[in-house]
């Protein structure tokens, strides 16, 4: 195969020659190019990819990308990319969606492709907000906010991506913030190279309509604070100093400081994304500031089997076992009768 | 065995098997038309079965029928009127008598005819008094009494015993219609090889209605049907859904490719995705989707990816996928949608048939969205149009209607097997991998069809998607490029009509009335118009297959008859499209939309008051 000699790989191989259209100062010009420079690390054939979108801001995510690419409907890129994988398994099918494609008008095909474990790569761009019709709530906005559809505030609770993936029977999620490229990269990477769902949900600014509504937390003056980035086998240890982390009180987590009341960093649990009981995982994806930091990096990635392994598999057996190799056969076959 | 002298030939007979749903009445139905097959007749079948899985037992909601038409001509439908009713319960007089043809055979379950089972029926007393029955040959055979009895000896629980009552009636017909029990036989035989009592208890059962009929003469004389004089060939009998789903089977072989269906299930429709599941043999990938939007997103993904993709549903379906329709329409993929047509609006009556989706498979999506929409008649040619589906949507780059219905999907006669070499070859427009770069919208001047890269190979990267696009795949909002394109969509579609073949006449080629008709309902208006022309009227008949776009000889056809009448099981769909396609004419209307099909007396009778018209 043209692996082994072509694929030295650089994210400008991955820039199509599109003129990209985002605000300046969106974030998604930063999970582009995390993106761009994953996939060249990738070692894949860049044939192979497909990036697939729904309708949203982000979802112009396949025109900048030199690749194969289907923008499709409003809430339907998860079905469209599940057809498309199903179909050549061999792909390496990537689904750009926002908050109110893939968790409102799309929530059903998102639940569903994650309960299939279809392996496609879905990167959910969460802004709390309808960029692209200009400024109303969405499933994942706080209760409270006040946008032009709910002047008064919304009276709606809001989702958590990673419960609803963890309810779903989510195999692989991770949590990213647009702006730090870095570790956005490598989650992409780990993501890509996880078989099944891999739902990464990235905190990402809309500059226009929801400008800052992650700052509390991203902001830089304080997110070593107030975030926490996972890392398998290692302690959960945060902070500006290195000097807090997670320890299991009961069934609960809390957040304590080293050398404070004889913790040590000994006593800090160490993050195990391989866990497939998602007890921990859950608490984890879940934790909000004030009172936790937000849980980034790869906060669950368990193996097990995929969809469209079992489906090709499911033929494989059923093919060497049945007589009907053809529709000549398949017509010949039961209750038939010659008139001569 | 000894049959008793006196035979009569008949050219043709109608038998509808009824009772509760729970009474065996569709594997009895199927079996006499096996063996009815395996004889040598021509026959038409026709299910009839309630929504309800397991309505109230007793009532006429839960009646479940099972209709075969067979004869030693050419039958065209499952016939409207039955000249033998087997009737398991009071229910299934009620729900059935007035389908019966004067003078007719009714044979019922005289045990059943409890008091309770009269009341549950909704009859205040006799039956027979209340219906009137006694102008029929009624049969009121103890067939409860008699199967306990015969198969006393087997030691099998008392609800086993009495789930054989089906065999008895089954062979009592048989002995009616002078048949071979054998084939029925041997179909016990293998279905319960590992349970040989269940076997014989059935086959016991068959024999002892069978000679029941005979020692009492149930029928003086006997009917004989002579075999049909059928093409010479392999046959099997085929329903409409399964011929569908291996049109588009054989499609695939025919183009090299494999199939995708993704669906969601619904009634009528499930058989196809059912039998497209059984055929991992055949390399089929079947998706059940979560609902029916994903069916065919997910089809439109498997399209992108290179296979011949396909969704099918019907009307409450259909509306759920227009938007989708839309991006396979925008996105110029190859893509068959099968609507298996149901009695509507909404919930509308899922189990009975109906034409009613024809101006939503022609105009329910925004903007401007040409689709190929093509109809099939009979249950074995959904066969046809399903291959012809797959071809024009892989050659032309393009979304493709079928519609069939519910009581094509359901019906089944028997099909001659054809050889897959012998279908015409299917040759989609694949990029030219050297054409680089690849423009997604550059299009074949022939067919305005353009060009189809498949994800994986190399230097063909491209993007596609829902907005409006330039011929190189890129957005845009150019007032001028979109009516470009909107027009070249518009043209795409337009000629596949000149790859269709022209509209056929049935009958003499000019004429006092042109009967049209559209899809489905082709048998019974066939049958309509030949008793019309032997009774010596200027009636011909064309029913159209291809819908959109129209044959090219419509109007030529067209201005050869005095009269056009278009009839279909809706308010007049398919009249007024013809009304906006081919203003010059005039169109009279038969219609009916009560969930069952025409009759061939009520298209006689109303064909004859057109003709007597001034």
């Amino acid at each position: 195969m043209a692996e082994t000699q072509s694929l030295q790989y650089t994210p400008r191989d991955f820039k199509s020659d599109q003129e990209v259209r985002w605000c300046p100062g969106c974030g998604d010009h930063a999970v582009l190019n995390a993106v761009q420079k994953a996939l060249s690390e990738l070692g894949i054939p860049k044939e192979k990819f497909a990036f697939i979108s729904g309708i949203g801001c982000s979802s112009r995510f396949p025109y900048y990308m030199d690749t194969y690419g289907f923008h499709g409907i409003h809430g339907r890129a998860a079905a469209i990319a599940t057809g498309v994988k199903t179909a050549n398994p061999d792909l390496s099918v990537w689904e750009i969606t926002g908050d109110g494609d893939a968790l409102a008008i799309g929530g059903n095909h998102f639940i569903h492709a994650i309960r299939r474990n279809i392996d496609i790569n879905l990167i959910l761009f969460n802004n709390e907000i309808y960029g692209l019709t200009k400024g109303q709530y969405s499933p994942t906005s706080e209760k409270g906010i006040v946008t032009k559809t709910s002047p008064f505030g919304s009276v709606e609770e809001p989702f958590s991506v990673g419960e609803l993936v963890i309810g779903a029977k989510g195999k692989f999620f991770a949590r990213t913030v647009d702006a730090n490229v870095a570790l956005s990269t490598q989650i992409y990477i780990e993501a890509a190279r996880h078989k099944g769902t891999s739902v990464i949900e990235v905190l990402q600014n809309c500059v226009i309509f929801n400008d800052g509504v992650h700052e509390v937390v991203t902001g830089k003056e304080v997110r070593d604070d107030r975030t926490i980035i996972l890392k398998h086998g290692e302690p959960m240890i945060f902070g500006k100093n290195n000097d807090k982390g997670l320890v299991l009180d009961g069934l609960k987590l809390k957040v304590v400081k080293i050398g404070e009341n004889g913790i040590t960093k000994d006593d800090l649990i160490i993050h195990d994304a391989y866990e497939a009981n998602p007890g921990i995982q859950y608490i984890l994806a879940n934790m909000k500031y004030p009172d936790f930091p937000v849980a980034l990096g790869v906060i669950r990635s368990v193996p097990g089997n995929t969809y469209e392994t079992d489906v090709e598999n499911q033929i494989e057996k059923v093919r060497k076992d049945s007589k009907i190799k053809c529709m000549d056969d398949l017509l010949a076959s039961g209750s038939t009768w010659k008139v001569e | 065995m000894a049959k008793n002298s006196q035979v009569i030939k008949r050219e043709e007979v109608v038998i509808r098997f009824s009772g509760d749903s729970g009474d065996g009445m569709q594997l009895t139905g199927t079996l006499f038309s096996d063996t009815a097959a395996l004889s040598g007749n021509d026959l038409s079948t026709f299910p009839d079965y309630p929504a309800e899985i397991r309505a109230p037992q007793g009532t006429v909601g839960g009646v479940s029928g099972f209709q075969i038409h067979m004869g030693h001509s050419v039958i065209n439908t499952p016939g409207d009127y039955t000249d033998v009713l087997v009737a398991m319960n009071p229910a299934a007089v009620k729900a059935n008598a007035r389908w019966v043809k004067p003078g007719g055979i009714i044979i019922f379950d005289k045990d059943n005819f409890t008091e309770k089972n009269i009341e549950k029926a909704g009859y205040k007393s006799d039956p027979v008094i209340e219906e009137k029955l006694d102008s029929f040959n009624v049969i009121d055979a103890p067939i409860s009494t008699m199967v306990k009895e015969v198969l006393k000896d087997f030691g099998l629980d008392p609800k086993s015993v009495l789930r054989t009552k089906n065999m008895f009636a089954l062979g009592m017909v048989y002995w009616l219609f002078d048949r071979k029990l054998k084939y029925t036989e041997q179909y016990f035989d293998k279905k319960f090889v590992k349970k040989p009592e269940i076997a014989q208890a059935n086959k016991v059962a068959l024999r002892a209605g069978y000679y029941y009929a005979e020692t009492i003469e149930a029928l003086n004389p006997v009917i004989i049907i002579e075999p049909a004089p059928i093409q010479k060939g392999t046959y099997r009998n085929v329903c409409g859904n399964a011929a569908t789903a291996w049109g588009l089977l054989a499609a695939a072989e025919r183009a090299g490719l494999r199939t995708f269906i993704g669906s969601y299930p619904i009634t009528p429709a499930t058989g196809i995705l059912e039998e497209m599941a059984a055929r991992k043999d055949l390399g089929v990938k079947s998706f059940q989707a979560e609902d029916e939007i994903a069916g065919i997103c997910t089809a439109i993904g498997a399209s992108f990816a290179g296979y011949l993709a396909v969704t099918s549903t019907s009307g409450p379906g259909m509306a759920l996928k227009s938007e989708a329709i839309g991006l396979a329409v925008m996105t110029e993929l190859p893509l068959v949608i099968i609507n298996v047509q149901r009695a509507g609006p909404s919930t509308g009556l899922p189990t009975k048939t109906e034409q009613s989706d024809l101006m939503q498979a022609l105009f329910g999506r925004n903007g401007e969205c040409p689709v190929v929409v093509i109809a099939a008649s009979t249950p074995s040619d959904c066969f046809n149009f399903a291959f012809e589906a797959a071809k024009i949507a892989l050659e032309h780059m393009t979304p493709v209607l079928l519609l069939t219905d519910s009581y094509l999907a359901n019906s089944s006669e028997p099909w001659r097997i054809p050889v897959v070499k012998d279908l015409p070859e299917i040759k989609p427009p694949f990029a030219d991998i050297n054409e680089k770069p690849f423009l997604p919208y550059k299009r074949n001047c022939e067919t305005l069809a353009r060009s189809w890269a498949i994800p994986g190979t190399p230097g063909l990267e491209h993007r596609i998607g829902g907005l409006e696009k330039t011929m190189k795949g890129n957005v845009s909002y150019i007032p001028e490029n979109h009516e470009m394109m909107v027009n070249f969509r518009a043209e795409k579609v337009a000629k596949v009509a000149d790859r269709i073949p022209d509209l056929k006449v049935y009958g003499e080629e000019s004429g006092d009335l042109l009967v049209v008709g559209w899809g489905g309902s082709r048998g019974y208006l066939i049958t309509a118009v030949n008793e019309l022309q032997a009774e010596g009227h200027k009636v011909s008949l064309a029913n159209f297959n291809y819908i959109f776009p129209l044959p090219k000889n419509v109007a030529e056809v067209f201005s050869r008859f005095k009269k056009i009448v278009v009839a279909e099981l809706n308010l007049g769909q398919f009249a007024d499209y013809l009304r906006i396609k081919h203003q010059e004419f005039t169109y009279r209307q038969i219609n009916k939309v009560q969930g069952i099909p025409f009759t061939i007396s009520e298209i006689k009778e109303k064909c004859v008051k057109i003709l007597e018209e001034k």
